[in-house]
């Protein structure tokens, strides 16, 4: 047992930890201003290997590991939620997938491309009927020839108008199925961006398929095995949440740290108040627990181990912790954290989405109970 | 003991209800979206008397108490949050002050027109470095002849910028601290050397103003001078008391839409081949929202009804305040979790509830602050002072 940092891995996380801070951290306010996701900035983490993340060294990628990735994950978040997210979805539920079921033929066509700030990836799994149940999917994919004809409505797909290569899941005769289709592709529209309580940096779009036209060349994998590799890669966004809760806390305590030596009340900086020492003191816990767990499920994957139960059991927590942590440290703010020029404003509204999205705290206790049971030889339902 | 409401105060409860889904529920996504007071139904609430419910009838109020404030209270928080605190900062802080401790002149000159809706009060007390410390305020007022001069600069002022009347607070004696030194004043907005600096860009109720109100060499006549010179701070005490208390009532209001929104969604939305209201997790956080809001209106209206009949109140005035705003963001918190993604969005009443909910745990004194004001309340009794 070791927890110290490796060589490669202090220096992979001092290079984000600096561009985060230096880029990234100063647009957070403007980002969720002006509800734009800051393309330029992308662009600019491009040649920090923020798109290549996982991507293997033979293939011109960072090759990080798991837990290596939730640093960049954790740094991102810390600076800016948004920008966080839009790279989570990228490397977790598109390039991933890639990697790990994609043929030669699909990596030489879009690896590069996803690596290198051309292509960013989107995941469309959601539909108006199916959220939580996956299983309850809509859209179809028929087969015509040498292409297969998606159809159907996608519902808060990340990263939407913004994406390059989308990570379509559809029933075909063979059951559910992973595509990859170019946004260029006919038939395929991204519509409608919701506007959402927080993470306002992300476009968050409805994703039309009418008939679309996709080469049988590129789907993911075979017919019937979409499923299991939308829960891969789940299982890997998931942990990612849990990385993504714990830069926005980190963020959140060092706010209501510097805050509450610098306000006075009753003649002295609130930092003196025992409540104030209170609500510091179970936010750096909360921080600690989840940074425990994201390291210990980071390690399950990079041992090769099955994290799938851990990575729920990290985004139950960590959601739950982000949302209570972000809550006071507003709270520490007092007047000042409800508005919009400290940054604890926004990080409440952002933090609260990991409640909802990649599978909800809901859903996380289903899987987790589920898995609990189905060792004593019980299936339970939802 | 009988928990009927009379039946003037269900008639009330009807009427207002009826001005809120007709008025109020149609703008309050707008003034949100465009960031403005929804001035349209601050007059069509003077109009039907709404600005002045509290107040008795000889000062163009309705004769409701705090019963019928409440009621007010809650129906308003039940659908808009800004509205609520537009109405709110004006009847329930800054004319109850002329209320509670103007002279009868104070009265026909201020409480008046404030009851009838002709002009809009606010109450300035909050400074940069005093909030929570509200003995900590540096704006001065300066005797000279048959006036007061006053200086300084309040901020986070509910109503500050679209207000006709201002209650400030000031030092007096800054040798005596508190008690004694501080005393509250009625100033007029268009005063000379009265000015708003800036207004504030919030997470949440961005249909209610809040401003920061800048004083230079305001001089107000010494006939302003709200309640005994020097006892500034029991005036603001005492109002805000009762401020607290219809705070509470519009949590509840708040919190009582989040049921019901939820129960109406959880019958409609379905997953895994049945509605979620089939799933006991949902049970839970439906039952636990029942739990909190029925001890909310309880507390509320057991706390009106001590102030109505002059009772001590102090303590569950704070109690209403802390609990409700408590209860308001976890039964909100709990909505938007039933409501998954659409929880979230925009296009939904949800987040916005959520967003305008989470002033009520700091405004009007935090929370923390509550929970000081009980324990120092109950240590009274056994003679110990606790220190701040």
């Amino acid at each position: 047992m070791d927890f110290r940092l490796s060589e490669d891995q202090l220096m992979f996380r001092k290079m984000f930890a600096d561009f985060c801070t230096k880029e990234i951290r100063p647009q957070g306010e403007h980002i969720d201003q002006a509800e734009e996701a800051p393309v330029d900035l992308l662009q600019k983490a491009v040649d920090q290997g923020f798109w290549a993340a996982l991507v293997p060294e033979a293939m011109e990628g960072c090759g990080l590991d798991v837990y290596t990735y939730m640093l960049m994950l954790e740094e991102l978040a810390r600076a800016d939620m948004s920008t966080a997210l839009i790279l989570s979805v990228h490397n977790s539920l598109m390039v991933k997938p890639l990697i790990d079921h994609g043929t030669d033929d699909q990596k030489e066509r879009y690896l590069a491309a996803l690596s290198f700030g051309e292509m960013l990836g989107a995941f469309a799994l959601t539909e108006p009927a199916a959220g939580s149940d996956a299983a309850a999917l809509a859209t179809t994919a028929n087969r015509d020839g040498d292409d297969y004809l998606l159809k159907g409505t996608k519902l808060w797909v990340s990263n939407g108008e913004l994406a390059g290569l989308f990570l379509v899941v559809a029933k075909a005769a063979g059951g559910i199925t992973a595509f990859l289709v170019e946004k260029d592709t006919p038939g395929l529209k991204v519509g409608y961006r919701e506007k959402t309580l927080g993470l306002r940096g992300v476009p968050c779009n409805t994703l039309y398929l009418d008939n679309a036209r996709v080469p049988a060349a590129n789907r993911l994998g075979e017919e019937g095995q979409g499923f299991k590799i939308a829960q891969h890669a789940l299982d890997l966004s998931r942990l990612g949440m849990g990385a993504l809760a714990l830069g926005g806390c980190e963020r959140a305590l060092e706010e209501a740290i510097r805050f509450s030596m610098e306000h006075i009340q009753f003649n002295v900086p609130i930092a003196q108040k025992q409540i104030i020492q209170n609500y510091i003191a179970n936010a750096k816990t909360e921080v600690e627990a989840i940074r425990c767990l994201v390291t210990y499920t980071a390690w399950l994957a990079d041992s090769g181990q099955d994290f799938s139960h851990h990575a729920s059991i990290t985004k139950l927590f960590s959601a739950r912790a982000a949302h209570e942590v972000t809550d006071k440290m507003l709270q520490v703010h007092g007047g000042y954290g409800y508005m919009k020029e400290y940054a604890i404003e926004r990080y409440y509204r952002d933090c609260r989405a990991l409640e909802i999205i990649e599978g909800t705290s809901q859903i996380q206790q289903f899987l987790i109970a589920r898995d609990l049971y189905k060792a004593e030889g019980l299936e339970i339902r939802p | 003991m009988d928990f009927t409401f009379p039946k003037e105060y269900q008639l009330f409860r009807r009427m207002v209800r009826e001005f809120v889904e007709n008025e109020v529920r149609p703008l309050a996504k707008v003034i949100d979206r465009e960031h403005r007071v929804p001035h349209e139904t601050v007059k069509k609430a003077a109009k039907l008397g709404l600005m002045g419910v509290p107040f008795p009838q000889k000062y163009g109020g309705m004769g409701g108490g705090e019963i019928g404030y409440c009621i007010l209270a809650e129906e308003l928080g039940r659908v808009c949050s800004s509205t609520a605190t537009v109405i709110g900062a004006h009847i329930g802080i800054a004319a109850m002050a002329i209320h509670l401790d103007g002279t009868e002149e104070q009265k026909q000159k201020y409480l008046v027109p404030l009851a009838q809706g002709k002009a809009i009060g606010a109450f300035g007390l909050t400074e940069a470095q005093a909030g929570s410390d509200a003995a900590a305020i540096k704006t001065t007022a300066v005797r000279d002849g048959d006036q007061f001069v006053l200086n300084g600069a309040k901020v986070f002022i509910t109503n500050g910028d679209i207000a006709d009347t201002i209650i400030v607070m000031a030092v007096t004696d800054p040798t005596l601290g508190a008690y004694g030194g501080i005393t509250a004043f009625i100033a007029e907005t268009d005063s000379p050397g009265f000015s708003i600096g800036s207004l504030e860009n919030k997470m949440g109720i961005r249909g209610s103003s809040t401003a920061e109100c800048v004083f230079q060499d305001v001089r107000v006549p010494k006939e302003n001078v709200l309640g005994q010179f020097g006892a500034g701070f029991l005036t603001f005490m005492k109002s805000l008391d009762i401020g607290r208390a219809s705070l509470g009532a519009a949590c509840l209001g708040g919190a009582q839409a989040a049921l019901e929104s939820s129960i109406n969604w959880a019958r409609a939305r379905e997953q895994f081949g049945a509605p979620i209201a089939t799933k006991q997790s949902v049970h839970f956080m439906l039952s636990e929202m029942f739990v909190d809001i029925e001890a909310l209106r309880s507390l509320v209206y057991r706390t009106a009804w001590l102030i109505d009949t002059h009772q001590p109140h102090v303590m569950e005035a704070a109690a209403c305040k802390l609990f409700g705003s408590e209860t308001a963001h976890r039964c909100i918190n709990k909505a938007l979790q039933i409501h998954g993604a659409l929880g979230y969005s925009r296009d939904y009443s949800i987040e916005l509830g959520w967003r305008d909910q989470r002033i009520s745990e700091i405004y009007e004194g935090t929370n923390e602050i509550q929970r000081v004001v009980i324990a120092a309340n109950l240590f009274r009794p056994y003679g110990l002072r606790i220190p701040t």
